[in-house]
């Protein structure tokens, strides 16, 4: 049954990405509600996918948060993106670190039109790291730090540890 | 290689969003054809830039029926990893086109539970093959019909202008 290879068409992916970011765009007035759109479909996929992670790598429970960017890293980015961005710039207390991307899939061709200045492009991709941490007990903040679609030389996204989150309680928002 | 789950979870969520979108614009009936044309219009142009991609060196086609071959095996392939089981055709422009596990519909029960809202989760598929064709010299109406996940059936109506 599971013979039939399902490997990442990146740019099936990268198009289909595009097109909704038009689309919310067309359906938004201002980059800020896009912006939250996004995080919220990620947060929708984010709470899946790590059922799928759990069932697929063999990776166990992280014993600390540099254990969990090195797992999100070499093992996560790897399997659903093809990509393995670098994990630097940890804070003194070990609670905040960067992800850097050298490659995004999400972005292969696309450029931000001028009136979109304030669109986080890829913002699907901090939703989805929230929404899969919450679901193993960990509240974070995620956000992009530089984007090489603004300009910025990499693309780095900033993860910080917030909180642990205590099992048996209703989960965030829809 | 890198998986491809993570591309099947943006299209449902991407259903999903289309539909509440309309949902809180139009009347029931309404919301449905909206709905699906709006996911039908966005693959159409996503059809259309993928095709421009992988037939730069691809020699031009003899007849529309080399045209649905190449769809059903390079392109097929290429998007879903997979080529279409079955070919049919009444030779008089109606192509019917079979996958027994398609790709998009395989995150879905195996049940008959999620029948009637399979199509909304065709849609997207129906345009990426109509915005294909389109850009291979083909006008066509593209149609899919499910009756037992995951398996489905594109049926293609070429036409003459």
């Amino acid at each position: 049954l599971s013979q039939q290879t399902n490997t990442l068409n990146s740019e099936l992916f990268t198009l289909t990405y595009g097109a909704l970011v038009t689309q919310l765009c067309k359906d938004y007035e201002n980059d800020e509600e896009v912006n939250k759109q996004l995080d919220k479909m990620g947060y929708n996929i984010g709470v899946r996918l790590i059922e799928d992670f759990l069932a697929r790598s063999s990776v166990g429970r992280c014993h600390d948060f540099r254990e969990t960017a090195d797992v999100i890293a070499k093992v996560a980015f790897k399997m659903y993106l093809g990509i393995t961005p670098s994990v630097t710039n940890w804070s003194p207390a070990g609670d905040e670190f960067s992800l850097i991307l050298e490659s995004n899939p999400l972005v292969d061709f696309v450029e931000l039109p001028d009136n979109h200045s304030g669109l986080v492009y890829s913002n699907l991709l901090c939703g989805v790291l929230r929404g899969a941490l919450e679901m193993v007990q960990m509240a974070v903040d995620v956000k992009f730090a530089q984007d090489t679609l603004r300009g910025d030389n990499v693309t780095e996204i900033r993860m910080k540890f917030i909180k642990r989150i205590e099992e048996n309680l209703p989960a965030g928002e829809e | 290689m890198a998986d491809n789950i993570f591309f099947e979870f943006l299209h449902m969520e991407m259903v999903d969003y289309v539909y509440k979108m309309d949902v809180s614009r139009e009347e029931h009936e309404q919301v449905k054809m909206n709905a699906i044309s709006t996911l039908e219009n966005m693959g159409f142009r996503v059809g259309q830039g993928l095709i421009e991609r992988f037939t730069k060196d691809t020699p031009s086609f003899k007849d529309d029926l080399d045209v649905m071959k190449f769809l059903c095996k390079d392109f097929w392939v290429n998007v879903f990893r997979k080529q279409i089981d079955n070919l049919r055709t009444n030779h008089q422009g109606t192509y019917v086109l079979q996958d027994s596990k398609f790709s998009l519909l395989t995150q879905f029960s195996n049940r008959k539970q999620y029948l009637l809202e399979a199509p909304r989760y065709l849609a997207y598929t129906c345009g990426m093959v109509r915005g294909a064709l389109s850009n291979l010299g083909v006008d066509s109406i593209v149609t899919a019909e499910v009756s037992l996940m995951p398996a489905c059936k594109f049926q293609v109506v070429i036409q003459r202008s």
